[in-house]
């Protein structure tokens, strides 16, 4: 009777719109409430304003369609701030699930936990006019003369370093304002960004900053993947997993990216 | 032997026994507890990881290279800079006194400003001005912020040094009909460099490890590259295997400094 039972709410757990809200329950770190950690700042236009509590920018509302999807209510999510180097520490962490475009990589993979992919990005170059003006086209063999500049914390130096091979070292900074500072000082001609993030710093923070080009991520070996980073072991991550696949199939991943990201188009492939 | 040798021998050898079972007492302690903690395997795998360490240990050991290089040209830059600082701070001429003012400002200045401040200041805003290539390299750039702040510390411990020489020894030099100038060069520096040799050891420590600092601005230099291996593995082994380098070089030069000193003592008494 007792097996009868439970097999009997297993399977209703299992249907219906309970299922996600099930899945979650007791898995958080305070019950009933998703505790999600961005970036200190949240760069646009993953998070606008810096206030991903507004649900503007594309990781805020990918976080709230998340929520929503696990069973949570937008007042059950509550943010924190974390550096990489927090993600990555041993021992207890103070969130759920960390979205600060994280790349999956597979080396990260033995130490954390990754969701399924939320969006695949393409790299893409950033540089300014009088560069291009020098004669940088979008092509590797032009590239490869440039001076590189990128984020230490990023996948793109490994990208810069195997695919472009520049023939002068690149300088690697700590985040994007000293890469646009570095810039400004004509110290580096061009830097490496995932496009959405190319596309706002040419645009906003340079004042001749042009996206050059972008790789093609279809061509990509290891195309960049954004990942939601939780602890190793994580018992949500199914739920995670499951709840990023219903927001594939029924669209509203798609429609969160056109929203934020739409202007990712128009940028000419690297040949 | 005396009887009071034979019991001082005694005294020592048991000194030492105590000292070596307590000192093996809490390496015990330490080797046999600390693995006994819930969280250790994975503090264990984050930062000693074998397989890590020898997989950065040379990529870190050639971007060390950089910081030896930059800490190599910024010395000389800093003691004769310092010098300078300390001997405009020092001395008593009324128609050189704006140099007196200029020291004065100098030291407050540079050694109120936080590195970082500086070297982000000077790597970024000096070649922000429009300098061209080369002149506009972090490098350079980097090399004069650390000038900067370290030659306003050893000029104040240069003066310390000048100052702390007896007035006695300048009277002497000026009996013998030294000029003000000789009296400073051959009488009053020798002697004051040398009783401020442990200090200055302390600051060179101090820069090989601000040298990182210059990684702001882009150079890849061993912390940096530390941080690289960090993002990219997901781990921080890669600081651990830094640290080991720098030891590697800080701890024989400190001895080396410990050992001129007592050399210098042993000659003097």
């Amino acid at each position: 009777m007792k097996t009868f039972l439970t097999a009997t709410i297993l399977s209703l757990a299992a249907t219906g719109a309970f299922a996600a809200g099930h899945c979650a329950a007791g898995k958080t770190l305070t019950d009933g409430t998703l505790t999600i950690a961005t970036g200190n700042p949240a760069y646009y236009p993953w998070v606008l304003n810096d206030a991903p509590e507004a649900g503007e920018g594309f990781e805020a509302a990918v976080a709230y369609a998340l929520a929503e999807e696990m069973g949570f209510a937008a007042d059950a999510v509550t943010w924190v701030r974390t550096s990489f180097d927090e993600a990555i520490q041993p021992g207890a962490k103070n969130f759920d699930l960390n979205m600060q475009q994280y790349s999956i990589t597979a080396e990260r993979d033995k130490v954390v936990d990754f969701s399924a992919p939320y969006y695949t990005a393409p790299q893409a170059v950033m540089t300014t006019t009088p560069v291009v003006e020098g004669g940088a086209t979008a092509t590797m063999e032009s590239l490869k003369g440039l001076k590189w500049g990128v984020v230490a914390s990023t996948t793109a130096l490994p990208v810069v370093m195997e695919q472009i091979q520049p023939s002068q070292s690149p300088l690697v900074y700590d985040d994007n304002a000293n890469i646009t500072a570095a810039m400004k000082a004509g110290q580096i001609d061009a830097a490496l960004f995932d496009l959405p993030t190319a596309l706002f710093t040419a645009a906003v923070l340079m004042d001749n900053g042009v996206v050059l080009g972008q790789f093609d991520p279809a061509a990509a070996e290891n195309p960049d993947q954004f990942g939601m980073l939780m602890p190793e072991g994580s018992a949500l991550k199914a739920c995670v997993d499951e709840a990023l696949a219903a927001m594939t199939e029924n669209g509203t991943l798609a429609a969160i990216e056109a929203q934020w990201l739409q202007e990712a188009t128009g940028v000419p492939l690297i040949k | 032997m005396t009887r009071r040798a034979a019991y001082e021998a005694r005294q020592k050898r048991r000194a030492n026994m105590i000292a070596g079972v307590s000192t093996a007492i809490v390496l015990a302690l330490v080797v046999l507890l600390v693995p006994l903690a819930p969280g250790w395997e994975a503090v264990r795998s984050s930062f000693f990881n074998g397989e890590v360490f020898v997989r950065v240990f040379p990529d870190l050991l050639r971007a060390f290279v950089l910081d030896v290089a930059i800490f190599a040209w910024s010395v000389p830059l800093i003691f004769a800079l310092g010098l300078a600082i300390a001997l405009a701070r020092g001395n008593t001429n009324p128609a050189l006194f704006p140099l007196r003012i200029f020291g004065a400002v100098y030291v407050d200045l540079f050694r109120g400003i936080p590195v970082v401040l500086l070297v982000y200041l000077v790597g970024f805003g000096i070649p922000g001005l429009g300098l061209p290539r080369p002149w506009n390299s972090p490098y350079i750039w980097g090399t004069v912020a650390l000038v900067l702040t370290y030659s306003a510390y050893v000029a104040e411990v240069l003066r310390s040094g000048i100052e702390s020489i007896h007035a006695s020894q300048r009277n002497a030099a000026i009996c013998l009909g030294l000029s003000e100038r000789d009296t400073m060069r051959y009488v009053i520096l020798p002697q004051a460099i040398r009783r401020v040799v442990p200090a200055n050891m302390n600051m060179l420590v101090a820069l090989q490890k601000d040298v990182a600092l210059l990684s702001f601005i882009g150079p890849v230099e061993i912390l940096r590259q530390a941080g690289i291996f960090k993002s990219l593995l997901a781990n921080f082994t890669p600081y651990v295997a830094a640290a080991v380098i720098f030891l590697c070089i800080t701890v024989p030069a400190t001895r080396y400094a410990d050992y001129l000193m007592n050399r210098d003592r042993d000659a003097r008494s």
